[in-house]
């Protein structure tokens, strides 16, 4: 099976259609990124804090908010979490400044706030941690066994509302059905009320933290790029380099603006989404660059531009395959991976059509434009390869 | 050539074997082995590949060491010692927030100059030879490398504490670390602890005790103006005032003021162990243990202060963070170097009491910066999901594989599945932590391993379309293809390994199982599969065609 062969398509004829979807993309990402949305920072990066709640009947965001308001938690963004059946909602908090820095203070309040009709003195057994639950057993010893034994049905009890459950029981009758003895359900109903929700996950990050994750996130980028362009600048040249490194940048700024447009936040495993398809952007920019490194050396009537139109064509192949593959696994990501995958997989969605794209559109008609700028000052072509380490073996 | 392909061909498949074995056996083989026999091959599994906290639900936080409280502490020593030996100069330290080891000397006499250079090299070692400031006064400030030395030694301190007591809550395989560099932070994650504000609890608290006398009342005062009150209008020289509250005092009472001294009978440091024991009535309390130069101290000073002889405040506050527990008055002397705290305990708040008092005190404040829960159903969660995305991608990849190549498709196959054994392999073999973003890594690295094998099998096509027999096209196509394939994973490992160097935890996580990855392919995309074709070569007649 076979989809292309001997392709010729003149790709840099289309440089100014390419120019021009490049210049529509990267602009409404920087219009967006300056006036709109500006970069939608995660929690990772701006502080705050996230309290992830599941609730048990569909939650209502107003009262949410007046609950939350009462408290003295201010301007509180609250925005469903996954689908809408699974009545789960994200509480997204400022940053607020304390006296002693303390970031921690937050989420609990925002646990109390929620709480609206605890029993006195009691506990909620939907929001408890199995150390909880084995030392209130511990303490009235139902079953008068060794305390180790409370330790199991602790983890027993808890594992079964997390995993059978969805997190929530909906009164204690229902504890007898992870298999706990009849006993340990009445002393427990002393002591615990099956509360109307359960906080799943929190995050809570200072200001401080934030800008340090932001500051050495970005320098880790940007020096991983520098280290790409010494090495392609040894193997190749530094045009070589420079044009893979501006694709890849082209790459980031589109995908960055994607998520500014779609005010999806940024947290620290878009991040890692990010530097991936940096990574696959430079890989598929190389591949058309060693193409038209081992073309130069062969092809030497030829101009560059037709150089590497062949290249691009020889290589279109291998490209639409790779990134077709690849696309079909992050695009399984994007579509099975879940909530928490979302962000993450969106950034490799966009990212790996810009990438393709990049290599054949942006970097290699780069080169392309530079020797036609030399060439106008004085009148040579860019010497791919002449440096000799390039040297392309038959064994 | 047909022997050579045999030895490659024991050799790949002896790394296989050893790659799956550590998939499950990971660094630690005698935990992995008993894990499987107890509960199969999965355990193992689990037992040597670590999850992050983001896979597997746990507790993450970050404190900030507030290390300059410990130099703080320090310099006062330096300022208590200079104060006994010159009376009259004014020593005071201008900046304690900012500078806190930074203290001033005014109006030194004239005639005590030399004897306060003596001191200054003799006795505060730690600090710069003096300098004279304007209006002939004196600053000392610290040496930077004691100063370096402090707030090191502070968050190294700190970690030795957070350890013990979190030792007792029995989380397994807790990481304590000092995180970043030079910040004087602390990373403690917890994997499968929940019971976030009890930790908290537990990490934070400083439990600095000590036992200091109680001036006016045994009970305090109601506010701050009737304790100045009560003594004129001017607090008795060397106390203060702290807040607190008697343990035996009613719910719902108000905070009380005492009156207490500033310098401690009985320092957190005079503690020599402490328990959980029982009182007459059988309610759980915590008995200290002095060290002996201490309890003679506490005999001296309960001897001159009590009922009996009938001194003025006879009275004993202990002190705990600064706060007022307990208020008792002194009836006699008392021996023996044993402090009993009674009253207001429940079984566990004494057992925790217990523990802070023997895990040592924190010699600085910790300011919590980060803390993120992760629910255990949670992480098993988005691995489920991504696990079954990432099985669901890398079926279809390997079924288009075998339709477009067809019996080279066998061979990319092969070699991808090789890939992620070895990926895996490494990882359980270093012990290196897997979290989402190293998830990201593996997925680039699969994509980079069909790239390659894309790229030979591309190119031995076209050297077949030029006419090339089949073995002259598979020895081009995978020496071209070849040069390209260490371009690319060269320069993605360049960036992976600068990305290690300067990033931070979840960047570092992609890259190390991005090197990991790219290293396993390099091997599978061009050894493995360039013996597999080689061994099909070898069986074919010379010039019969390829599937490819």
């Amino acid at each position: 099976m076979e989809f292309f062969r001997n392709t010729n398509i003149d790709f840099l004829g289309k440089k100014w259609y390419f120019l021009g979807f490049s210049l529509i993309f990267s602009v409404a990402g920087l219009i967006s990124l300056f006036f709109w949305h500006h970069v939608p920072l995660g929690v990772d990066f701006r502080g705050g804090t996230l309290v992830y709640v599941k609730f048990k009947s569909t939650p209502n965001e107003d009262q949410i908010r007046a609950a939350l308001d009462k408290a003295g938690l201010h301007n509180a963004r609250i925005q469903r979490y996954d689908t809408a059946a699974r009545n789960e909602e994200l509480i997204d908090l400022p940053q607020r400044v304390t006296k002693s820095g303390d970031v921690s203070g937050d989420s609990d309040l925002t646990i109390q706030a929620l709480r609206s009709n605890a029993p006195q003195g009691q506990q909620d057994l939907n929001n408890v941690g199995f150390a909880a639950i084995q030392k209130a057993l511990g303490e009235s010893d139902p079953l008068h066994v060794a305390p180790s034994e409370y330790e199991k049905i602790a983890h027993q009890i808890v594992d079964f509302r997390d995993k059978q459950h969805d997190w929530l029981f909906k009164d204690l009758d229902e504890v007898r059905q992870a298999g706990v003895p009849a006993a340990v359900v009445d002393a427990l109903k002393k002591g615990f009320y099956a509360g109307d929700f359960h906080v799943f996950g929190t995050e809570i990050v200072g200001p401080q933290v934030g800008k340090q994750l932001q500051k050495r996130a970005l320098l880790a980028t940007l020096y991983s790029l520098a280290g790409m362009l010494v090495y392609l600048w040894f193997r190749f040249e530094m045009i070589y380099g420079v044009a893979a490194v501006v694709a890849v940048f082209h790459d980031t700024l589109i995908t960055v603006g994607a998520f500014s447009l779609t005010n999806t936040d940024i947290t620290l495993t878009v991040i890692a989404a990010i530097l991936t398809l940096i990574g696959y952007s430079m890989n598929d920019t190389i591949v058309v660059f060693d193409r038209i490194r081992e073309n130069v050396k062969m092809m030497r009537r030829e101009s560059l531009a037709e150089i590497v139109n062949r290249s691009i064509n020889q290589t279109l192949s291998r490209t639409i395959l790779t990134s077709g593959l690849t696309f079909l696994t992050v695009l399984s990501l994007y579509l099975f991976g879940g909530e928490v995958l979302r962000g993450f997989s969106f950034a490799l969605v966009v990212g790996i059509i810009i990438g393709t794209y990049s290599s054949i559109a942006v970097a290699a008609p780069m080169l392309v434009a530079y020797q036609d700028w030399r060439s106008s000052r004085a009148g040579q072509r860019v010497p791919a390869g002449s440096k000799g380490k390039a040297s392309v073996g038959a064994k | 050539m047909q022997k050579n392909i045999g030895i490659k061909i024991i050799v790949i498949v002896a790394i296989l074997l050893v790659f799956t074995s550590l998939i499950f056996l990971g660094n630690d083989w005698s935990r992995s082995i008993a894990a499987i026999k107890e509960h199969g091959l999965m355990a193992g599994l689990k037992e040597s590949i670590n999850l992050g906290l983001d896979l597997q639900g746990g507790v993450h936080f970050i404190y900030q060491v507030k290390v300059n409280e410990a130099v703080s502490a320090q310099s006062d020593h330096a300022l208590e010692l200079l104060k006994e030996k010159f009376p009259k100069a004014d020593v005071s330290k201008p900046d304690p927030d900012n500078q806190p080891d930074k203290i001033v000397i005014k109006s030194l006499p004239s005639d005590s100059v030399e004897q306060f250079n003596t001191v200054a090299g003799e006795s505060l070692l730690e600090y710069d030879s003096p300098r004279l400031g304007p209006d002939s006064t004196y600053i000392l400030t610290m040496k930077a490398s004691a100063l370096a030395d402090i707030k090191s030694r502070t968050v190294a301190q700190s970690i030795d504490a957070i350890r013990n007591r979190i030792d007792t809550l029995g989380v397994r395989e807790p990481t304590i670390q000092e995180h970043g560099l030079g910040d004087y932070q602390i990373l403690i994650q917890l994997p499968g602890a929940d019971d976030t504000a009890r930790i908290r609890a537990l990490i934070q608290q400083t439990a600095r005790l000590d036992v200091r006398q109680a001036f006016g009342s045994v009970n305090g005062f109601p506010t701050q103006d009737a304790a100045l009150q009560a003594s004129g209008g001017v607090l008795p020289l060397n106390t203060i005032l702290l807040p607190g509250r008697d343990v035996n005092a009613k719910a719902g009472d108000q905070d009380r003021v005492y009156i207490v001294a500033k310098v401690p009978v009985v320092g957190g440091t005079d503690i020599r162990s402490a328990d959980t024991g029982r009182d007459e009535s059988n309610r759980p309390d915590v008995v200290f243990n002095l060290t002996r130069d201490a309890s003679q101290k506490f005999d001296t000073f309960t001897s001159a202060h009590n009922e009996q002889n009938g001194s003025p405040d006879p009275y004993l506050a202990i002190i705990l963070d600064n706060r007022v527990r307990e208020a008792a008055s002194i009836r006699e002397e008392i021996g023996g170097g044993q402090v009993r705290i009674t009253g207001g305990f429940t079984e566990q708040s004494a057992n925790d009491l217990t523990t802070l008092l023997n895990s040592g005190s924190l010699p600085a404040t910790l300011v919590s910066i980060e803390e993120r829960t992760v629910g255990p159903s949670l992480g098993s969660d988005s691995i489920r999901h991504g696990v079954q995305a990432a099985i669901v991608g890398l079926v279809v990849v390997m079924v288009f594989m075998l339709f477009y190549y067809k019996f080279a498709g066998i061979n990319a196959d092969l070699a991808l599945i090789l890939n992620l054994v070895i990926l895996l392999g490494f990882l359980g073999l270093s012990g290196a932590t897997l979290t989402l973003p190293g998830i990201a890594g593996v997925i680039l690295t699969v994509g980079m391993g069909v790239d390659s094998n894309v790229l030979i099998f591309e190119r031995i096509r076209e050297e077949l379309r030029n006419g090339k027999a089949a073995a002259a096209a598979v020895d081009q196509g995978f020496a071209r293809a070849w040069v390209t394939i260490i371009d690319t994973h060269v320069t993605t490992i360049v960036s992976a390994v600068i990305l290690f160097l300067f990033g931070t935890g979840p960047v570092r996580g992609f890259a190390v199982t991005l090197t990991f990855g790219l290293l396993a392919n390099l091997f599978t995309a061009v050894f493995v599969s360039r013996v597999i074709f080689d061994a099909i070569l070898s069986r074919k007649e010379r010039g019969a065609a390829l599937s490819i």
